[in-house]
């Protein structure tokens, strides 16, 4: 277990700001082991950027990286992402 | 205007201190007046920014304390020593004085009296600020769910809301401290950390399908959720935020 290991509540703002819509609780499904989940549960670290992994197998589900004018995202992890609208 | 902003876009605010309620020596209760604000669900944070003067800024998540209740806010902050937000807010904000935020956020870690129960709350240290939130939100709509709340802090002068809590205990809401450094005289309730035995007395059986709400810092948090899986609990029904070792 990592102490640095944090939770997908940790990126709600800079996802709401993105995708103007909350994210938290949309559903993600892991495109290594099928498991399904809201983000929320995903497990979050941060370096230069912030990192989610799938909370069953690990897999990386998406990289983000924000700067003064961009924010900058990777999902070749996740298969799907449902969202409520 | 701010207020008309797209649905769900989030947009930074100014919001103006209005009070400061000292909680234990570390800890500060912040309440904020945000103009237009919406009100919030229990279990939902706010970004804050901070801009130096040469520019420089820093964003950090708290959650939000209080109940719904017009265009206040109240956010509980911990000092942290080596902090970069912290500090300033805790210790230099004056009532008057504004600061960036927005809010609310986050939809996974909320509870709401329509919700239901029974509810397990499960506290580490500050990791007792959304809990509160939720615990304040069931008072205030006179909602009797069964609710316990296991809160374990090093020490009883660090357990914040001490009396409120004691306040509100009863009309289905229990309150069970843990003090794992040490203890005042006379000491009967536990005097350790959250283990699963502990979690057992505590918790309804898995069987009553409680849903579980646990906050506090990461190996706190990991090790509440795996002794509840350990003892039957369903893992969809346990909600966790950690804040990390250093807080947010």
């Amino acid at each position: 277990m990592d102490e640095l290991m944090l939770d997908g509540n940790a990126i709600a703002g800079l996802l709401q700001e993105v995708f103007a819509a909350e994210m938290t609780t949309a559903v993600g499904t892991c495109g290594d082991c099928g498991a399904a989940g809201p983000v929320g549960a995903a497990h979050l670290y941060r370096g230069a950027g912030i990192v989610l992994r799938c909370p069953h197998c690990d897999n990386v589900l998406a990289k983000t990286v924000k700067n003064d004018s961009r924010v900058w995202i990777d999902l070749t992890g996740i298969r799907t992402l449902e969202v409520k609208v | 205007m701010a207020g008309t902003a797209l649905l769900g876009r989030l947009t930074w605010q100014l919001a103006e201190l209005v009070e400061v309620v000292a909680e234990t020596p570390r800890v500060k209760t912040i309440v904020f007046d945000v103009p237009g604000w919406h009100g919030h669900r229990a279990g939902q944070h706010v970004d804050v920014r901070l801009t130096a003067e040469d520019g420089y800024q820093a964003e950090r998540s708290y959650s939000i304390a209080s109940a719904p209740d017009s265009t206040r806010v109240a956010l509980t902050v911990q000092r942290l020593e080596d902090g970069e937000v912290s500090p300033y807010l805790t210790d230099e904000l004056r009532p008057g004085d504004k600061i960036e935020l927005r809010g609310p956020i986050g939809g996974y870690f909320v509870w709401e009296p329509s919700d239901g129960g029974p509810l397990v709350l499960v506290a580490g240290g500050s990791g007792i600020v959304p809990l509160m939130a939720m615990i304040r939100t069931r008072a205030a709509a006179g909602d009797d769910t069964k609710t316990r709340l296991l809160y374990s802090s090093r020490s009883q002068d660090d357990v914040i809301y001490r009396d409120e809590l004691e306040r509100l205990s009863g009309n289905g809401l229990t309150v069970v401290h843990a003090l794992t450094d040490s203890q005042p005289p006379g000491w009967t309730s536990y005097a350790r950390r959250v283990d699963a035995e502990m979690l057992a007395e505590v918790a309804p059986a898995p069987a009553e399908r409680p849903r579980v709400y646990a906050c506090g810092p990461t190996p706190f948090v990991e090790a509440v959720a795996e002794a509840l899986v350990e003892l039957g609990h369903d893992p969809r029904a346990i909600k966790t935020e950690r804040f990390g070792p250093t807080g947010r």
